[in-house]
């Protein structure tokens, strides 16, 4: 065969792999079909790098065969983590891809200088792709650590802070501006690659864990479109297509962060988000009303329709087994359990969704907030568990406060709420949350697992 | 004024709406898998490594093709994995029963 009609195959087995990949995430779009979807994508994607492997261009293979095996052996246990480390797990999946994206930039730059052949507009696509791939290394590296708690969660902020990152990245962009009409300037090009990767560290240690959904969304957008740019770079459709179609999905779930955040886009873009700025306000002791486990029980088994609103805290209490015990106890003895999702719940988005998934509670069980805010009057009991800023009824006419205008689950309107908490401190975004005080709460002090569990003892106490 | 082939930006552009109108319809149930997946298909991004890597230029470029190899086909085998795993994990009320 000639290496003409190789490439030509090679070719057709990328279209082919283009259209499976489009089908992989239209299939996606109902729980029925999504398994359909994933399978296309993997014979869509082993398609693709079979065919690589026969590119007349690639001559020697021990190495390329070593780094694959290195790659699936470092995949494996990554696609193994408990659903509780996904949102870990995602960012630093963006901080692999940005990283791949970002240093096949670096060598074709190397050797396009070497062979003097790098055009201007190849040097701007370049510039720009090395320019957010490195970014999204260091800021998914970042967001990782914080979401693993090996890096404090809490926002870290500083005077000036915008202004400094901001002229952080004008830094890196001056610098590829440089190298557009100087392109032989290899240390240019290494500075701009080092200020992009600071500029990473420093647009995501400023987010709190609350704000991890829309910063992981961002992340997966830039590494998307830093991968379509190395598709515009090394002329590849189809590395332009994937990268397009990741970048718009993380452009999109970032849009939808935002909004069910109440933050406007630009405000993201700017990367000048997360930074709620907490005035310690010493909120003098107010009354609250606490119940047992016994009493939650008895009330819990008289109600008809109990709205359970899942937040972080679910997840970090690992408590998402015990409550599918709790919603089996209740629908067996006749009462209606479902769960309110807000949209940025947990860490990421759909986190809920998947640790409830996971839990084996039924996914038709699961309402997202504008289906289910209307059903809060006629809850008997909403349970709320892990969530905070997202039931906050400040967001709804406090102006002085920072959540003002985020859309949130009506809890407050259930004759009953219960909210499970280990004490009275303050949500990562630091406000306190009026639902605690109003006169229809419970609060359940103890560790979510704990107490669930001692919910489900009691409830098999009662007779139905 | 040198030449600049932009049939790709008419790709990128095209891909992108589409992308828009796809991700558009994904139920939100399905959020957290729609992220492992589409980053798992763009690991595509390991094609490009296995030809950095197998065209043996400068030393340079081979050593940081392979380290892309690896790390994107990482991401590929586990995105993959994930996804379908988290997939299976989404059952309704009726198939729980049977």
């Amino acid at each position: 065969m000639t290496p003409e009609t190789m490439q030509q195959l090679i070719d057709l087995t990328y279209i082919i792999a283009v259209v499976g990949f489009i089908l992989a995430l239209k299939w996606l779009s109902s729980p029925a079909s999504a398994m359909r979807g994933v399978l296309i994508g993997e014979i869509a994607s082993g398609m693709a790098v079979v065919a690589t492997l026969f590119d007349p261009q690639v001559s020697h293979y021990k190495w390329i065969i070593i780094a694959l095996i290195i790659g699936a052996a470092v995949g494996i246990p990554l696609g193994m983590v408990k659903t509780t480390a996904v949102p870990q797990r995602t960012a630093l999946s963006h901080a692999f891809g940005a990283l791949s994206a970002a240093i096949i930039g670096i060598a074709e730059y190397y050797v396009g200088i070497g062979a003097h052949n790098l055009s201007r507009f190849q040097m701007v696509e370049i510039g720009l792709e090395v320019i957010i791939g490195s970014l999204t290394v260091t800021g998914s590296l970042i967001a990782a650590g914080k979401l693993q708690e090996i890096l404090p969660q809490r926002p870290i902020t500083y005077k000036g802070q915008n202004f400094v990152s901001l002229s952080v990245l004008c830094t890196a962009v001056i610098l590829m501006l440089i190298l557009v009409i100087h392109p032989e300037y290899t240390h240019v090009f290494e500075a701009m690659v080092g200020v992009a990767l600071v500029f990473g560290v420093m647009l995501v240690t400023p987010i709190g864990g609350a704000d991890m959904p829309t910063v992981i969304s961002l992340l997966n957008s830039y590494a998307g479109f830093s991968a379509a740019l190395l598709g515009l770079v090394l002329n590849s459709k189809v590395l332009v297509v994937a990268g397009a179609l990741d970048g718009a999905s993380g452009f999109i779930l970032s849009v939808i962060m935002c909004k069910a955040m109440n933050r406007s886009f630009t405000n993201v873009l700017f990367g000048a988000f997360g930074q709620l700025q907490v005035s310690a306000v010493k909120t003098e002791q107010k009354p609250v009303r606490s119940a047992s486990a016994e009493e939650a029980a008895e009330m819990l088994n008289s109600s008809q329709l109990v709205i359970v609103v899942p937040g972080y805290g679910l997840a970090v209490a690992q408590a998402q087994h015990k409550l599918r015990e709790l919603y089996d106890t209740l629908t067996k003895r006749g009462v209606d359990v479902r769960f309110a999702i807000h949209p940025v719940a947990g860490r990421m988005p759909g986190h809920m969704n998947v640790l409830l998934a996971e839990a084996d509670i039924p996914y038709e069980k699961l309402f997202e907030m504008d289906d289910i805010n209307g059903e809060f009057p006629q809850a008997d009991i909403a349970l709320v568990i892990g969530a905070n800023d997202v039931t906050n009824p400040a967001a709804r006419h406090d102006k002085g406060s920072p959540i003002y205008g985020m859309p949130i689950l009506n809890t407050d309107q259930a004759r009953t709420v219960m909210v499970i908490k280990r004490s009275m401190n303050p949500g990562f975004a630091g406000i306190d949350n009026e639902l605690y005080y109003l006169d229809k709460t419970l609060m359940l002090f103890g560790d979510a697992k704990v107490f669930l569990t001692s919910i489900v003892k009691e409830l098999s106490a009662v007779h139905a | 004024m040198e030449h600049v082939d932009l049939s790709l930006i008419f790709v990128f552009i095209l891909s992108g709406f589409l992308g828009v109108e796809l991700i558009k319809r994904v139920s939100p149930l399905l959020h957290t898998p729609l992220m492992s997946l589409t980053n798992a298909l763009d690991a595509i991004v390991v094609v490009a490594a296995i030809i950095i890597a197998g065209r043996h230029e400068t030393r340079l470029s081979t050593t940081l093709g392979l380290i892309a190899v690896a790390a994107s086909f990482s991401n590929m085998v586990g995105g993959f994995i994930i996804t379908d795993r988290m997939l299976h994990m989404f059952k309704t009320g009726k198939a729980k029963k049977q």
